[in-house]
């Protein structure tokens, strides 16, 4: 025990300089498969993966933690962790509070899901979204009505019970809810929203955004990003 | 956990359902509700000596401590409760970060608020960056019981005031009578009497504590209520375990556990007030019994 302790002691004096720096990866654990939390409890989906490379290329420690979705913008700005990685799309409106690394996966079409047989007005009924997303944002632009959830589980299960008309929401995360439906949903129509995902750091963070930078432009050379991307959203998902 | 669980997807009925339940996510959840009882085993003390101390300096005779009572005790009453859990974590949080600022690193002269940003130098952040998560999460955990404490303390310290009113003053003036000095009338014949007193009303603040304890889940603390939600929710293939919306299994769990919980809280209340009442001078004390 007493020479386990010593051993212990030794490498952390003696590994104190060499340790890289530590990022705490902020991200939403419930937008599979994006990011969500596996059955081991463990952050899993596409960003755990592209983080953990990215980190590894930008030579940081990093590790993990997650937080609800409509309050992720102000714990990254008073500091909780130092970066937003949870599926969130580049605008203009964001970019004013937090800055963005540039994006890691190209802007890619929404889709609004309902029940089977339904007719859906897109711009006069009940469509469910996110709180806090660009999806919410056109729904209330759009003229009609909008639902919104704190979760996007919540989103899918207003339709699935009638509350909404339909919901509405990236692709690549209905997609497979739809699919797996067995046939009880299915993809009303489909729009263009957003200017791809990037990174949210803080605006005072430019030494950070510049090393993730370097590293997602290191991942798009070499296709390894595109590889990640055909992984998780499949062969028909944009790529770079 | 069981050896059959290796390929899930290939499992059905009772094995399915042994494995799904023995997940380290669901460990996870099992574990939030050892979270739930210590909050309630460290919050009710703290707030009961919030509670003390704000009815104790509300009654004092030194006039700004009697101000401060009043006010911790009124203002607070005053504002819902949920700004509270909301705000004092987040403001104790800045302040600390804030005086750690101007100790640790007085060289930095850059402005703290940056904008929306709240900046202080790696050094004075608590915890440190570098910190493990459960040192976070102990953190979180101890900011969310200093917001129950101070919230559930104002209301503590009103029925301990009403408590320390409703003791006879009969009695406080025989102990007078007796030459007792106010020290003396205190520990001898207040103390020991108010809580018989407060204890209606204490009861019906922890009853109302433990039903406040998922405002942990607006604090971030991963409590029952944050596994059931993630647990429940309908999931797809990408999770080991796919099923559908299941959240209302959870909820009617989380139901059974606040209502034992409650249930228990009210016979033992029941006992603790009767040995309380016992030689009181009140109504239940002319008919208490002694408890072996």
């Amino acid at each position: 025990m007493k020479k386990l302790l010593i051993t212990a002691v030794m490498t952390a004096v003696m590994a104190g300089p060499a340790l890289a720096d530590t990022i705490r990866m902020g991200t939403e654990g419930a937008y599979p498969p994006y990011n969500f939390i596996d059955d081991n409890g463990e952050v899993a989906g596409f960003e755990r993966d592209l983080g953990d490379e990215l980190c590894k290329r930008a030579g940081l420690d990093c590790v993990w933690v997650t937080n609800d979705w409509d309050s992720i913008i102000p714990n990254l700005v008073s500091g909780n962790y130092d970066t937003i990685i949870a599926g969130m799309s580049i605008t203009a409106e964001r970019d004013e509070v937090i800055d963005f690394t540039q994006d890691y996966i190209p802007p890619s079409p929404s889709f609004y899901a309902a029940l089977s047989g339904a007719s859906v007005d897109m711009n006069g009924g009940v469509i469910a979204a996110q709180t806090g997303t660009i999806h919410a944002d056109h729904i209330a632009a759009s003229g009609a009505t909008l639902l919104e959830f704190a979760t996007p589980d919540e989103t899918i299960a207003a339709v699935r019970n009638g509350e909404a008309d339909a919901v509405l929401a990236d692709g690549e995360f209905l997609a497979p809810i739809v699919a797996e439906s067995n046939g009880e949903m299915e993809i009303a129509g489909q729009i263009a929203l957003g200017g791809g995902v990037g990174m949210g750091v803080r605006e005072s963070d430019g030494a950070l955004k510049d090393k993730m930078n370097k590293a997602i432009a290191s991942m798009k050379s070499d296709g390894s990003l595109n590889k990640l991307i055909i992984q998780y959203f499949g062969d028909d998902a944009g790529t770079y | 956990m069981f050896e059959f669980c290796a390929e899930p997807k290939l499992l059905d009925g009772f094995r399915w359902l042994a494995c799904y339940l023995t997940t380290a996510k669901h460990g996870a959840f099992y574990a939030s509700f050892g979270t739930v009882l210590l909050l309630l085993a460290i919050a009710a003390p703290s707030a009961l000596l919030f509670g003390f101390f704000g009815a104790l300096s509300s009654r004092s005779h030194i006039l700004p401590l009697r101000w401060f009572g009043r006010s911790y005790i009124a203002m607070v009453r005053g504002v819902p409760d949920i700004v509270f859990f909301l705000f004092v974590p987040i403001a104790l949080d800045q302040l600390i970060e804030l005086i750690r600022h101007k100790i640790l690193c007085p060289d930095v002269l850059e402005p703290i608020w940056q904008g929306n940003d709240f900046i202080v130098c790696d050094i004075a952040k608590l915890p440190l960056g570098t910190d493990p998560q459960w040192i976070h999460e102990i953190y979180g955990f101890g900011l969310a019981v200093l917001g129950f404490a101070i919230v559930f303390g104002a209301f503590a310290g009103n029925v301990i005031a009403g408590a320390m009113r409703a003791v006879p003053k009969a009695q406080i003036e025989t102990g007078s009578a007796y030459g007792m000095t106010n020290r003396q009338i205190f520990w001898r014949i207040l103390l020991p009497q108010l809580w018989v007193y407060a204890l209606p009303g204490l009861s019906n603040l922890w009853m109302i504590l433990v039903k406040a304890t998922p405002l942990l889940f607006l604090l971030g603390v991963e409590d029952i209520v944050y596994w059931a939600r993630e647990l429940g929710g309908s999931k797809t293939s990408a999770y080991t375990y796919a099923h559908p919306d299941w959240r209302v299994y959870y909820f009617l769990g989380l139901l059974v556990f606040y209502l034992l919980l409650t249930f228990l809280s009210e016979k033992i209340f029941a006992r603790l007030m009767q040995r309380l009442s016992y030689g009181q001078a009140t109504m239940a004390g002319k008919t208490a019994k002694v408890l072996s």
